[in-house]
């Protein structure tokens, strides 16, 4: 369905913002394709043809970039995209378990929707949280070291519109719509929110803590950084 | 003697404010930035290059001197992109860096911008991570207010935009050249080098693209004099660097400690291997780098150490696997990994990447052959060097170790008609509540 003509105003708008961050326009196409895919939910063909056309591109050009980047929907999708992280050390942990018995309770393949278009299940690759395997993303929040028990709770809870909160994010979850928007650089005032590391980020400096070790002190003077320069 | 672990971009991660910039100056932090502006760029890149820091992004080349190749006054725009996209199976450091203290990259891109006579500079974050994202917003607003971004910073004369640009999924985009045709609007696909980005780059202008922690590093070598970095680390390879131990530890997290150190000292810190299990193999950085096993815990943790080892120091990522794992198993889902993240560009890539994973899954199934283990060395040998960026020779590195390590394992899984490991003793609830 085309954009009504208060949509199209506010995203030209938001587009004249985002290309206005750029030296040259056509960097504003990944976040121009997140801010489609805030309105939408998905990046259709209307969303495709606004991209193109207010960065002189062709619809083709756009298309061929979008197919690329696996965070562009290419067809409707749930509130929550729900992402099993079954790269190989989460997957050894137990996400290969998680994914399994995840489409069997939601009964959902990969890529499908809960009939109440609540949750998209999907398997993603390494989200850069190792250290919390194994690791499920909603919505691209983290939520560490999972059970097979807590994810099914938290399905549960995502399914019956209870707030969640992720373990190193904010205190109210974003919709897949909420999100893509922050993706294209419009905040949602929620940095503030959440811890500023999780307890296995600071198991290293607990210990350094624990024992006294830190780094050294810098000399008083600091020889060597250069102030000899005078070649400019 | 200089301690254990040495927390300096870590330091402060236990403050509750420690990514905004009131926690940030109450660490000291912006006190290397004026100190840069007086020393004017030159004399920067020469601290940085006398520093000894090498990237920490996996390659580990020498910043200074990637600084230096910037051509000077030659009237193009200068960039600085930062290598933000994080994706590297098993790394796992950049993004709790900006989670909880974004100011440090800031205040390193914004003095390596200076360095470089840069007026326009990105972080090239990926979009998988959102509240790293908000965080990062965050703090570069924080930093335009406080005056440190934009026009005449600190009344230097000096100006410079930071943008944070979120990408949309793709590993390969980690890759200097990919992230680049990527930020200007393209399908991410690599180049060919040369050119070099510090003479073509970012709409073919000379730019600098350093990995996150690299920047972030930046400013502690400006506060604190390029031989108080120096003194930390080997003989080639400098400073402190963030190890990040994950898989079957007792107590995973992230320990930044001196270059140099070694598995078996951060195994003792971690509490070892989980209780009643035994070291099998283990990542140094990454799945791109060749896996090592228990006969590699005194290796020193340092770029020349590792290559030693025939491995790469690469992130620092050291997954751990106990003898639960199954070999084949994850050296066949890492290669799915590269089947599904090669853009595609270069033949023996696209093709071999694809062709492997069917030979490792006949293997892992007990349908294959000895013969399969020749095949796959043989692709591995027609990917190695013959693409033009390194994804392809990552995607040899955990098929040609496993086979060079546990040969036998492959075979036993054909003489027993399948995988003979439980994958359920391998997991997290393994031995409690689910």
């Amino acid at each position: 369905m085309p954009f009504s003509d208060e949509a199209l105003a506010r995203l030209e708008a938001d587009a004249a913002e985002i290309i206005g961050r750029y030296p040259r326009p056509r960097s504003a196409l990944l976040p121009l394709l997140h801010l489609v895919q805030a309105e939408e939910g998905f990046v259709s063909t209307d969303g495709i043809r606004f991209c193109a056309g207010r960065l002189g591109l062709t619809e083709t050009e756009v298309t061929g970039v979008a197919s690329f980047y696996t965070m562009y929907r290419r067809r409707p999708g749930g509130e929550y995209n729900v992402g099993v992280c079954t790269n190989t050390l989460c997957a050894v942990m137990g996400g290969d378990q998680l994914l399994a018995e995840l489409s069997e309770y939601l009964g959902v393949e990969e890529e499908q929707t809960t009939e109440d278009g609540k949750i998209t299940l999907e398997h993603v690759e390494c989200n850069a949280a190792c250290d919390y395997a194994p690791v499920v993303m909603v919505n691209w929040e983290f939520f560490d070291n999972m059970t097979p028990d807590s994810a099914r709770r938290l399905a549960d809870d995502l399914r019956a519109g209870n707030n969640v909160v992720p373990s190193r994010g904010p205190r109210r979850l974003c919709t897949f719509r909420e999100a893509s928007r922050i993706l294209a650089g419009f905040p949602d005032g929620q940095a503030g929110d959440g811890p500023a590391a999780g307890e296995a980020s600071l198991l290293g400096l607990r210990i350094a803590h624990e024992r006294g070790w830190k780094a050294p002190e810098p000399p008083a003077e600091p020889v060597g950084s250069g102030q000899q320069d005078g070649a400019r | 003697m200089t301690d254990t672990l040495t927390p300096v971009l870590t330091a402060q991660w236990d403050q509750p404010d420690a990514f905004t910039l009131a926690g940030y100056r109450r660490a000291g932090g912006y006190q290397g930035l004026p100190k840069a502006l007086s020393m004017g760029p030159d004399a920067v890149i020469a601290a940085v290059k006398e520093s000894g820091l090498r990237g920490r992004g996996g390659a580990g080349f020498p910043t200074g001197m990637k600084w230096s190749f910037i051509p000077q006054g030659d009237g193009k725009p200068h960039y600085l992109t930062v290598n933000a996209d994080e994706s590297e199976p098993g790394t796992c450091k950049d993004v709790p860096l900006m989670m909880a203290n974004p100011h440090a990259l800031i205040e390193g891109a914004i003095i390596t911008s200076f360095a470089i006579r840069a007026g326009h500079a990105f972080i090239y974050v990926r979009g998988e991570v959102l509240h790293v994202i908000r965080r990062l917003q965050a703090a570069v607003a924080e930093a335009y207010e406080a005056g440190y971004l934009g026009t005449d910073i600190l009344g230097s004369g000096y100006g410079l935009e930071l943008v944070v640009h979120a990408g949309a999924g793709a590993y390969i985009c980690g890759e200097e050249t990919a992230l680049l045709t990527s930020l200007e609007g393209y399908r991410g696909l690599p180049r060919n080098r040369p050119p070099f980005p510090a003479v073509e780059g970012l709409y073919a202008s000379p730019t600098v693209i350093n990995n996150t922690e690299t920047i972030a590093s930046v400013p502690s070598i400006i506060a604190n004099g390029a031989q108080w970095f120096s003194g930390l680390g080997t003989e080639k390879s400098k400073g402190y660097g963030i190890f990040s131990l994950s898989g079957h530890v007792a107590n995973p997290g992230q320990f930044e400690a001196p270059l140099g150190i070694t598995l078996r000292e951060l195994l003792d810190l971690a509490g070892g291997v989980r209780a009643g299990h035994r070291l099998k193999f283990w990542t140094p950085g990454g799945s791109s780098t060749p896996i090592l096993t228990d006969a590699h815990l005194d290796v020193p943790l340092d770029f020349e150490g590792v290559a030693g080892a025939r491995s790469m120091l690469g992130t620092r990522a050291l997954q751990i696997f106990d003898e639960t794992t199954c070999a084949v198993r994850a050296a066949l889902r890492w290669t799915e990994f590269y089947q599904h993240e090669s853009c595609g560009k270069c033949t023996p890539c696209r093709e071999g990447t694809y062709w492997m994973v069917r030979v490792l899954e006949r293997l892992e199934h007990g349908e294959g052959s000895e013969d399969d283990l020749e095949k796959l060395l043989d692709i591995c040998d027609n990917i190695v060097g013959r693409a033009f960026c390194a994804l392809g020779d990552g995607a040899a590195a955990p098929v040609q170790s496993t086979i060079q390590f546990f040969r036998d394992e492959f075979l036993q899984h054909q003489k027993e008609g399948g995988c003979p490991f439980d994958p359920a003793a391998s997991t997290l609830w393994a031995n409690g509540a689910r």
